[in-house]
């Protein structure tokens, strides 16, 4: 993937101390912590973290589309094409959603209304959003249907989400997310649901798909693999936290947190030697009742010492464009990024 | 879908001759004589006579098949008869009750406009409150529109139509006045005024009756919202940037009205049937009404062909159902 360097230009979307924390009868979660980072136009950033880490809940504060109450959001600032998200009102994030910002979800088979077509699904938003008749939102909707590459669109768009394959399915939310030309795409685990050879096409799609449309991706996944094969760049979460940060090549030739290492060896190697056992990260996430104030990993990690424990590490810069939240690489003698 | 309806309804066909079979059977059962309630001073051979030519000589099969022949073919020929004007029916018998001699259907014809009035409207009223109820309950769960919704749902649910019914009697027709506490079938509505008594007699059974009937279908509104609230797709409708009520009133509802269709569709025979208890506290004289006199009286052919009418039209509404889920919900094909 050999992208411009994206940092010249001004960001699509910048999320500063984003904070998401839910309220329950057993007290409050804390799901997102000082979460920041920004996406550049063209690029792919693949978020990853175990289940729990906090990759949704980020991604659907900054659209609210996490219910609230029990959600309460609060940070600096979303930027995205002038506006603060944060301080949006309903209306004005509703515009945006589906509108500018797209979103695909994990599982195909539940996310598309089991009683309306596809058509119907599709012009919703086109009709919402772009002010569409039903005619032309009808058309714009088989030119969706073919650009994600299902076949007979004139005739399929009268069909009900249970008559196509989970992967035609996920075709059709794609289409829908695309349907209003959105600057940025929100990709929750889009092949988790789906087997591996369909999960290659879908890879491939979205891929291309990039490459006509020249959108912003942010792919959220849990699978090492997919990330390494797609993204520009690199988050990797733990515990509603950002522990590294960097392009794809450098986050996995040198990893630098810990917890990212720990992640990385628990991939099973197909080629040259293998493990009698598969590798697994000791002990437990956290769980995210305590509000944040020591390393989140500190509990699971090898080289703990007793500054994890009592202080939130801040993201240490390893190279240029390249960072992670831990101590070690402060001892080490690397410099805290602006 | 269409070949799937002629299929069902040429197979009710069996099942209500068989249900006929049975009903008939239980009443044969049922001890009772139609003559207990003539006066003592008829002699017992006459009563005997009495007995013989209501038929009650015949064989057990004999009788049957003769019911059958009343009321599936007599009858229907005598109705082509009154509509067409030709002479089809001859003087083929008609099914007759045994205590008015007259026929049944008249009997039946003669009581449905009460019922339809009363209990008819109390089942639509029903509803029309239910299902309100029910998605506001669903939406807002736990606030205090919901507390409210569940305590009014169990009150109207657990506390019978007979205590209900009296107590609105005692409040607005005793103390306050507002409204008749017997109800006038031979009213005639001609005119504004004839219409309001209508509605004024009409208020008490109806409330009652919708009271419980919306109860139990803003229960199931509300449950059935609830599955849908937390779907995924909910997520996706919210995520193309539609407005909140397109997503509850589109999108989750279409999806929650698939149960809540089939339960009022099957509960509409019971509004014929069902009522017999506020009929008789409101003095409304209809169906339920005319089974329970015709119970009393051992009419034998009556609450045969009542509760055969009641079977029809559970079967009916069964398959309208049944339709109905399949005309909401394109995952069930019948083909």
């Amino acid at each position: 993937m050999a992208m411009n360097p994206p940092h010249s230009e001004s960001p699509v979307l910048s999320v500063k101390d984003l904070c998401t924390v839910f309220s329950t009868r057993d007290g409050d979660i804390h799901a997102v912590n000082s979460v920041s980072f920004d996406l550049y136009a063209g690029e792919i950033l693949g978020v990853v973290g175990e289940s729990g880490s906090g990759k949704s809940v980020t991604m659907m504060s900054l659209l609210g589309l996490v219910p609230s109450p029990p959600a309460n959001i609060n940070g600096a600032s979303v930027q995205f094409e002038g506006q603060d998200l944060l301080r949006a009102t309903d209306r004005q994030l509703r515009q945006v959603r589906g509108g500018r910002i797209g979103f695909i979800f994990q599982d195909p088979m539940t996310s598309l209304n089991p009683v309306f077509t596809v058509g119907f699904q599709l012009s919703e938003s086109l009709k919402r959003h772009l002010g569409m008749t039903r005619k032309e939102a009808r058309s714009r909707s088989i030119e969706l249907l073919e650009l994600v590459g299902i076949p007979d669109a004139g005739r399929r768009i009268s069909d009900f989400p249970h008559q196509f394959s989970g992967g035609m399915r996920q075709r059709v939310m794609i289409a829908m997310s695309l349907a209003c030309d959105p600057s940025v795409l929100i990709a929750d685990e889009p092949t988790t649901a789906l087997d591996v050879t369909i999960q290659a096409q879908i890879l491939e799609l979205i891929r291309d798909l990039r490459h006509k449309l020249g959108m912003a991706i942010i792919w959220i996944t849990h699978d090492l693999g997919v990330v390494a094969g797609i993204a520009t760049r690199v988050l990797v979460m733990y515990a509603g936290q950002i522990v590294e940060h960097g392009r794809a090549e450098k986050l996995f030739a040198n990893p630098s947190h810990p917890y990212t290492k720990a992640l990385i060896s628990t991939v099973p190697a197909v080629r040259g030697h293998r493990a009698k056992r598969l590798n697994s990260i000791e002990g437990q996430a956290p769980t995210l009742y305590a509000p944040p104030g020591f390393c989140p990993f500190s509990s699971r990690c090898a080289n703990v010492f007793d500054r994890c424990r009592q202080e939130v590490p801040g993201r240490m810069q390893v190279s240029s464009g390249h960072d992670a939240a831990c101590f070690l690489l402060e001892e080490q003698g690397h410099v805290a990024t602006s | 879908m269409f070949d799937y309806t002629i299929r069902r309804t040429l197979l009710a066909i069996p099942t209500l001759l068989f249900i006929s079979l049975i009903l008939f059977l239980l009443l044969d059962l049922a001890p009772g004589d139609p003559t207990a309630n003539l006066p003592l001073t008829i002699p017992p051979e006459v009563k005997e006579k009495i007995r013989l030519s209501l038929g009650l000589g015949e064989p057990l099969a004999i009788r049957y098949l003769l019911w059958l022949q009343q009321f599936f073919i007599n009858e229907p020929l005598h109705y082509l008869t009154e509509i067409t004007g030709w002479d089809l029916s001859g003087d083929r018998q008609r099914v007759l009750s045994w205590q008015s001699r007259s026929p049944v259907a008249d009997v039946i014809a003669q009581r449905i406009p009460q019922t339809l009035w009363v209990v008819g409207m109390s089942y639509v009223v029903g509803v029309l409150i239910a299902l309100p109820i029910g998605i506001i309950s669903a939406y807002r769960q736990y606030s205090w529109f919901d507390q409210v919704g569940t305590f009014v749902s169990m009150i109207g649910f657990s506390v019978p139509t007979f205590f209900t019914g009296v107590l609105l009697i005692v409040v607005f027709s005793v103390e306050l006045g507002w409204f008749p506490s017997i109800y006038d079938t031979t009213h005639v509505v001609e005119d504004w005024s004839s219409f309001v008594f209508q509605v004024k007699q009409m208020i008490m059974p109806t409330m009652v009756l919708a009271l419980y009937n919306a109860a139990q279908i803003s229960r199931f509104m509300r449950a059935s919202m609830l599955d849908n609230l937390n779907q995924d797709f909910v997520r996706t409708a919210r995520a193309k940037g539609l407005r909140e009520s397109t997503v509850i009133l589109v999108h989750v509802l279409r999806n929650s009205m698939i149960p809540v269709v089939t339960v009022i569709a099957l509960g509409v025979p019971t509004v014929f049937g069902g009522a017999i208890i506020t009929e008789q506290v409101f003095k409304v004289n209809g169906l339920g009404q005319l089974l329970i006199t015709a119970i009393q009286a051992n009419d034998i052919p009556m609450v045969q062909s009542l509760t055969f009418v009641f079977a029809i039209l559970i079967v009916a509404f069964n398959l309208i159902a049944d339709i109905l889920y399949g005309v909401l919900d394109p995952r069930i094909r019948y083909d």
